[in-house]
C-alpha cells in the first residue's frame, strides 16, 4: 500500500527527482522547415556584425557577444544541471576561474591566446575534478551546499588577492592574441571576439546535440532520473557524474576566458553565488536538458533586461515575475512551452 | 591579543552570531519542517529593516518602530506563505531555489519602488554611548541591547520548541512529516505559523542591525548564505543546532578576521594583510562547514531521527 | 519539428525589434553631449547626487548651454559597481556618442571604466576621484582632474597634525586605490608615529573590530578616510564605543562634510578637517554658487557639489574657447588645460599632469545661523599652491 504522503525528505529516499524533465530527443530526421530555419538563424548570426554596421548600431555587437558568452556558460550548466540532474550552485566559480586565469596571464604580459586556452582548460579542469570528486559523494541539499561552499571559497580567495586587484577587480588593456603565421587575430577587435565566441557556442551545441542521444548521454540521463537503480544496473555512476561535471566546468571556464576578453575587466563578483543563480535562471528559462535551452535562456534574459530597462528602472521586478511564472507553470522552459504548443501530448514527455 | 581586545572581539562575535541565529532559526524550521529551500529569507530580513526605518521615522519611537516592523513582517511572511510558497512544498529543490530566487528579484525591486534604495536608521539616542563593562573596557550600549535581545529570543525559542505543545508539533514535523500528518495535526496552519515566526525573527535582526549596517536594497543576500551555512553545520530542523552553529560561525568570522590580520601584518604589507585576513576567515567558515559535512553530514545536532 | 522554426523565428524577430526600438543613435551635430555616470544609489549616494546636482546647476545657470552650445547631459547610476559603470560608459560613448564623460565618485569604479574613454578618444573630466597612478606614470592627455589629487587632503591633514603636536596616530582607510593614496599622503607629511594602519573593506559599515583594535592601540589621535556612508557609520560607532573622550578624531573633508554632518549630528561639532573648499569662501563665484544651490535644491552643498559645478564651468570655458569646434580634440585639450574659468574655490590652475595646483585649508565644524552645523574655514591655507608628489613620473611636460 502506498504511503499516505510521499516523503520528500532528501536523505531518506535519495535525491528528489527533478520533476517533469523531458526525455532526451530521439535522434531523428530534421525536417526541411527546421533545416531552413536553422540556416536562416546561422546566416543571421554570421552576418550580424555587418548588419549592425549597416544599421549604425555597432555598439550592439558587444551586446550580442555577451549573449553568446552567457549562452556558452548556461549551456555548460545545462549539461550538469539538466542532463545530469546535479543542482550545482557553484557553477559561476568555473566561469570566474577561466576569467581570472586568462586575466592574470594577460596582466603578466602573456597575451598568446593559445596559452590562455591551455591555462583555462587546465585550471578549470583541475578545479572541477577536485570539487567534483569531493562534492559528488553527497546528494540532495548537501550537494547544493557544498558546491556553493567551494564557489564562495574561491570568491573570497579572489577577494584576498590584492596583487591582482582583490575586490577592486583586475583591469587589462590587452586581449588574447592568436597568431597564425603572419595573420594576427586579436580579440580586441569586436568582430573577432564575436566570431570566436560564436564558434565556441556552435561547437558546444553540436557536441551537446550528439551527446544527448549517445550511449553515455542516455546513461547520464538514466542516473539523473534514478541513480540508485542505475547503480544497481551496473552503471559507473560516480565516474559518469564526475566526467560530466568536469566537462561542464571546463566549458564554463572557456566562457569566462571569453568574457574577460569582452569586458577587459574581471572582479570577484563573477564568482558570487548570485551569478550562479543567474545562470540557473537562464537554464530553466530556456529549457532544462535541451540543446538550445542555454542559448534561448541567455538571450531571453538579457534581451528582456535590455528592453525593459529602456522603459523602466524596475526591470528586475518584471523579470522576477516572468521567472516565477516559468517555474510555476512552464516547467520545461521556453523550449518546453513551444513543444507544448505544438502538441499537447508532448507535455507528458 | 591583549585580554581587553579579546573580550571585546568575543562580544562582537557573539553579537554577530546571535543576529545570524535569528535568521538561521527561521530558515532551519522552514527547511526542517516544510523541506523547502527558501532563498527569499534574506529578503524578509531586508523588509524588516526597511519597515523599521520607515516606522521609526514616522512615529519617532525606536521601540514602536521595531515592534511594528516585526509584526508587519510576520504578517507579510504568513501571507506570502499562504499565497505563494505553499505551492512549492511539493516541488523539488531546484524549483524551490529558482522560484525563491525570482522572489528575491521581485522583493528587492518592490522595496526599491516603495521606499527607495536605502533609508536611514539610527540607534535610539539613549543607547548611542558606551557602557563601562570593566575598567578599560567600554562597550557600545546599543550592541549590548542586541546581545540582550538576541539571547532573550534564543531562550524564548528554545522554550517554545522544547516545552510547548506547538513546539512538539514542530519537532515532530521536522523529524517525520508523514507521521505528523497521519497523527492529525493541521499541517497547513502549522506551516503558516512557522513561516510567520521565521519572518518575524528576520525582522528583529534586520531592524536591530539596521543602525549598524545600512538599510539598503539587497542587504539580505550576503547574510542569507551564512545562514544556510549555519543550518547545515547545526543540523537542519534543529534550533539548538542553529544557535550553536551561529555562535561558532560568528566567532570564527569575527575573531578570525582580526586575529589573522594581525598575524599577516607581521610579514605582509598592510593593504595585503587587511585583504587576506577577512578573506581567510571567511574561507575558514566554509572549510568548517565542509568538514562537518564530511564527518557528520546530518549536522552537529540533527533534528531528524 | 516545427517548434524549432518557431523558436528561431521568435528569437530573430525579438532581436530585430530590440534593435529597432533602441538602435539608431541620435547624432548630435550642434550640441555638447556629456555622459555623467555616478553613484546615485546606496549608502554613499549622497556624493554622486551632489556631483550631479552641482553639474546640472552649472549647466542651468548658463542657460542650459556650455560654451554657447546647447548641452545634453545623460545621467546614469553606476550602483557602486565597476562593471555597471563600464557598461554605462560604453553605452554613452558608443551608442550616444558623447563628447565628454564625467561624474564617477569612486577611484576603483573610475579605473575600471576609463579604458572605454581612452580607447575611443573621449575626454574624461573627473569631478572627484583622481588617483596617484594617473597623476604619475599612467597620466593621460584625455584625463583632467577638476577636484584634487587623491593624496592632497590627507597631506594637508598630516601637516595639520604636526602643527597640533600630535605624536601618535592610528590610520583607517578602505582597501582600494584611493584608500591607499590617502594614507600614503598622510604619512608623507606627518612627522609623528603611526601606531596602526588598518584597511577596511570598501563599503564596510560595521567597524566593531577596528574600533576594538584602536582602543587596544591607545593612540593620541585617529585619522580616517571613510567617505560617504562608511564615514557616517564609523563616526557614530566611534562615539558609541566611547573612544571620543581620550582620542582626537582628525578627518579629511570627505568625512566631515554636510552629507556626514547631517546624519551624525552634534557629535561632529568642533571636529577639524581639511579640504580645498569651504562653504564660507567669499569669492564671487562661490557666493553665487552657494546662493543658487540652496535656492534650487534646498540644502547646503557639499564639496562634491562644488566639484560637479566646477566641472561644468571648466567644460563651459573650454568649449567657449574653441568656439564650439569639439572635433578638434587637440585644441579642446589645450583649452581645458588653460582652465580659464572662475572656480568656486578661488584660484585654479592645472599642473603638467592635468591635476590641480591649489591651496588646502583647515576647517572646523561650527554652528550656522539656523542652529545647525556647517564647516567654517581658517583663512590661512595649511598647504599653499600645492601640486602632487607624482607629477615627475608623468610623461606629459606642459
Amino acid at each position: 500500500m502506498a504511503p499516505p504522503i510521499e516523503s520528500r525528505s532528501s536523505e531518506a529516499t535519495g535525491p528528489a527527482p527533478v520533476d517533469d524533465l523531458p526525455m532526451v530527443a530521439r535522434p531523428g530526421r530534421i525536417d526541411t522547415a527546421s533545416r531552413a530555419a536553422l540556416l536562416i538563424l546561422a546566416a543571421a548570426a554570421l552576418g550580424l556584425p555587418f548588419i549592425l554596421q549597416a544599421l549604425g548600431s555597432s555598439y550592439y555587437l558587444s551586446f550580442a557577444s555577451r549573449i553568446v558568452i552567457y549562452a556558452i556558460a548556461a549551456t555548460s550548466l545545462n549539461l550538469v544541471l539538466g542532463y545530469a540532474g546535479l543542482v550545482s550552485f557553484g557553477h559561476a566559480a568555473f566561469v570566474g576561474l577561466g576569467a581570472y586565469a586568462t586575466g592574470i596571464l594577460i596582466s603578466e604580459g602573456v597575451v598568446g591566446g593559445g596559452w590562455h586556452l591551455l591555462a583555462t582548460v587546465a585550471v578549470t579542469g583541475l578545479a572541477a575534478a577536485v570539487i567534483g570528486a569531493i562534492s559528488l559523494r553527497t546528494r540532495g541539499v548537501y550537494f547544493i551546499m557544498i558546491t556553493l561552499a567551494f564557489a564562495q571559497m574561491l570568491y573570497y580567495l579572489a577577494n584576498s588577492m590584492k596583487g591582482y586587484g582583490g575586490d577592486e577587480g583586475l583591469n587589462i588593456r590587452a586581449r588574447s592574441l592568436f597568431g597564425f603565421g603572419a595573420i594576427a587575430y586579436d580579440l580586441k577587435n569586436p568582430s573577432a571576439l564575436y566570431y570566436t565566441a560564436l564558434a565556441a557556442l556552435g561547437a558546444s551545441l553540436l557536441a551537446l546535440d550528439r551527446f544527448g542521444p549517445s550511449r553515455m548521454g542516455r546513461a547520464v540521463v538514466a542516473l539523473r532520473d534514478d541513480d540508485v537503480r542505475a547503480e544497481a544496473l551496473g552503471f559507473p555512476t560516480f565516474r559518469l557524474k564526475l566526467v560530466v561535471f568536469v566537462v561542464a566546468g571546463v566549458l564554463g571556464g572557456i566562457a569566462g576566458a571569453l568574457s574577460v576578453n569582452l569586458q577587459g575587466y574581471v572582479s570577484p563578483n563573477v564568482l558570487h553565488w548570485t551569478q550562479s543563480g543567474t545562470l540557473m535562471v537562464m537554464v530553466i528559462l530556456g529549457g532544462v536538458a535541451t540543446v538550445w535551452g542555454g542559448l534561448i535562456g541567455a538571450a531571453a534574459l538579457l534581451l528582456l533586461q535590455e528592453m525593459l530597462s529602456a522603459y523602466t528602472d524596475h526591470w528586475e521586478f518584471w523579470t522576477g515575475w516572468v521567472l516565477l511564472a516559468v517555474v510555476l507553470f512552464a516547467r520545461r522552459g521556453l523550449v518546453g512551452l513551444a513543444a507544448g504548443l505544438r502538441s499537447p501530448r508532448a507535455r507528458t514527455g | 591579543m591583549p585580554s581587553v581586545l579579546l573580550i571585546e572581539q568575543t562580544l562582537n562575535g557573539l553579537q554577530f552570531g546571535l543576529m545570524l541565529f535569528l535568521l538561521a532559526a527561521g530558515l532551519t524550521l522552514v527547511f526542517g519542517v516544510m523541506d523547502m529551500i527558501n532563498l527569499a529569507h534574506g529578503s524578509l530580513y531586508m523588509i524588516g529593516a526597511f519597515l523599521a526605518a520607515w516606522l521609526v521615522a514616522l512615529t519617532g519611537s525606536f521601540v514602536i518602530g521595531v515592534l511594528g516592523a516585526v509584526g508587519l513582517t510576520g504578517l507579510f511572511g504568513m501571507a506570502l506563505e499562504a499565497a505563494l510558497l505553499r505551492t512549492l512544498y511539493a516541488r523539488d529543490h531546484l524549483s524551490q531555489v529558482l522560484a525563491t530566487f525570482a522572489l528575491i528579484l521581485i522583493l528587492n525591486d518592490g522595496v526599491k519602488m516603495l521606499f527607495g534604495t536605502d533609508l536611514p536608521l539610527s540607534a535610539p539616542a539613549a543607547l548611542s554611548g558606551p557602557v563601562e563593562l570593566l575598567p578599560g573596557l567600554q562597550y557600545p550600549a546599543y550592541r549590548l541591547l542586541i546581545l540582550g535581545v538576541g539571547s532573550a529570543l534564543a531562550i524564548a525559542l528554545y522554550l517554545l520548541v522544547q516545552k510547548t505543545r506547538m513546539g512538539a508539533l514542530v519537532r515532530a514535523g521536522a523529524s517525520n512529516r508523514a507521521m505528523a500528518t497521519a497523527m492529525g495535526t493541521n499541517i497547513s496552519a502549522l506551516f503558516t505559523l512557522v513561516f510567520g515566526i521565521g519572518a518575524a525573527l528576520c525582522a528583529v535582526a534586520g531592524a536591530l542591525l539596521g543602525p549598524l549596517l545600512a538599510v539598503q536594497v539587497g542587504m539580505g543576500e550576503n547574510i542569507l548564505i551564512l545562514a544556510f551555512v549555519v543550518i547545515v553545520i547545526g543540523g537542519i530542523g534543529s534550533i539548538r543546532g542553529a544557535l550553536v552553529g551561529s555562535v561558532l560561525v560568528g566567532c570564527i568570522d569575527t575573531l578570525g578576521r582580526t586575529g589573522l590580520q594581525q598575524l599577516f601584518r607581521e610579514f605582509l604589507p598592510p593593504q595585503w594583510a587587511s585583504a587576506a585576513g577577512p578573506a581567510i576567515a571567511s574561507i575558514a567558515v566554509y572549510v568548517f562547514m565542509a568538514v562537518v559535512l564530511a564527518v557528520r553530514p546530518q549536522g552537529l545536532f540533527p533534528a531528524r531521527t | 519539428m516545427i517548434h524549432r522554426t518557431l523558436q528561431s523565428a521568435a528569437a530573430a524577430s525579438l532581436f530585430a525589434s530590440t534593435l529597432a526600438l533602441v538602435g539608431g543613435a541620435a547624432f548630435a551635430a550642434d550640441k555638447v553631449k556629456i555622459g555623467l555616470v555616478s553613484t546615485l544609489s546606496g549608502p554613499s549616494s549622497a556624493l554622486g547626487v551632489d556631483i550631479r546636482d552641482g553639474f546640472l546647476l552649472g549647466v542651468k545657470l548658463n542657460g542650459g548651454k556650455l560654451g554657447g552650445l546647447p548641452a545634453e547631459v545623460l545621467v546614469s547610476d553606476d550602483q557602486f559597481k565597476p562593471d555597471v559603470a563600464k557598461q554605462l560608459f560604453e553605452k554613452n560613448i558608443k551608442r550616444d556618442k558623447v563628447d565628454f564623460m564625467t561624474g564617477v565618485v569612486f577611484s576603483n569604479i573610475m579605473l575600471a571604466a576609463l579604458p572605454e574613454a581612452y580607447d575611443n578618444n573621449v575626454i574624461y573630466i573627473s569631478p572627484n576621484a583622481a588617483p596617484s597612478s594617473i597623476a604619475g606614470k599612467d597620466c593621460n592627455p584625455l584625463f583632467f582632474a577638476v577636484s584634487w589629487p587623491n593624496d592632497a587632503y590627507h597631506e594637508a591633514a598630516g601637516q595639520f597634525a604636526n602643527t597640533r603636536n600630535l605624536k601618535s596616530v592610528y590610520l583607517v582607510a578602505p582597501n582600494y586605490q584611493a584608500g591607499k593614496d590617502s594614507l600614503a599622503g598622510f604619512k608623507r607629511t606627518f612627522k609623528g608615529q603611526v601606531v596602526g594602519e588598518n584597511y577596511t573593506k570598501l563599503g564596510q559599515l560595521d567597524y566593531a573590530a577596528e574600533l576594538a583594535e584602536i582602543r587596544a592601540a591607545k593612540p593620541q589621535a585617529v585619522y580616517i578616510f571613510l567617505p560617504g556612508g562608511m564615514g557616517i557609520n564609523f563616526i557614530k560607532q566611534y562615539v558609541g564605543a566611547g573612544l571620543g573622550k581620550d582620542t582626537t578624531l582628525l578627518l579629511p573633508g570627505f568625512s566631515a562634510d554636510q552629507d556626514v554632518i547631517n546624519p551624525v549630528g552634534s557629535a561632529m561639532a568642533g571636529l577639524f578637517n581639511t579640504a580645498h573648499w569651504s562653504p564660507d569662501f567669499t569669492n564671487p563665484a562661490n557666493q553665487k554658487f552657494m546662493a543658487e544651490f540652496q535656492k534650487e535644491y534646498k540644502r547646503v552643498p557639499t564639496l562634491y557639489a562644488s566639484q560637479g559645478y566646477d566641472a561644468a564651468l571648466l567644460i563651459n570655458a573650454a568649449v567657449r574657447d574653441v568656439k564650439g569646434k569639439l572635433e578638434d580634440r587637440d585644441a579642446l585639450r589645450k583649452a581645458l588645460k588653460a582652465a580659464r574659468f572662475d572656480s568656486v574655490r578661488g584660484p585654479f590652475k592645472f599642473n603638467t599632469n592635468q591635476y590641480p595646483i591649489q591651496n588646502y585649508y583647515v576647517r572646523t565644524v561650527g554652528s550656522d545661523s539656523k542652529g545647525g552645523l556647517i564647516n567654517k574655514s581658517f583663512n590661512e591655507p595649511i598647504l599653499r599652491d600645492h601640486g602632487d608628489a607624482y607629477v615627475q613620473s608623468c610623461a606629459m611636460k606642459g
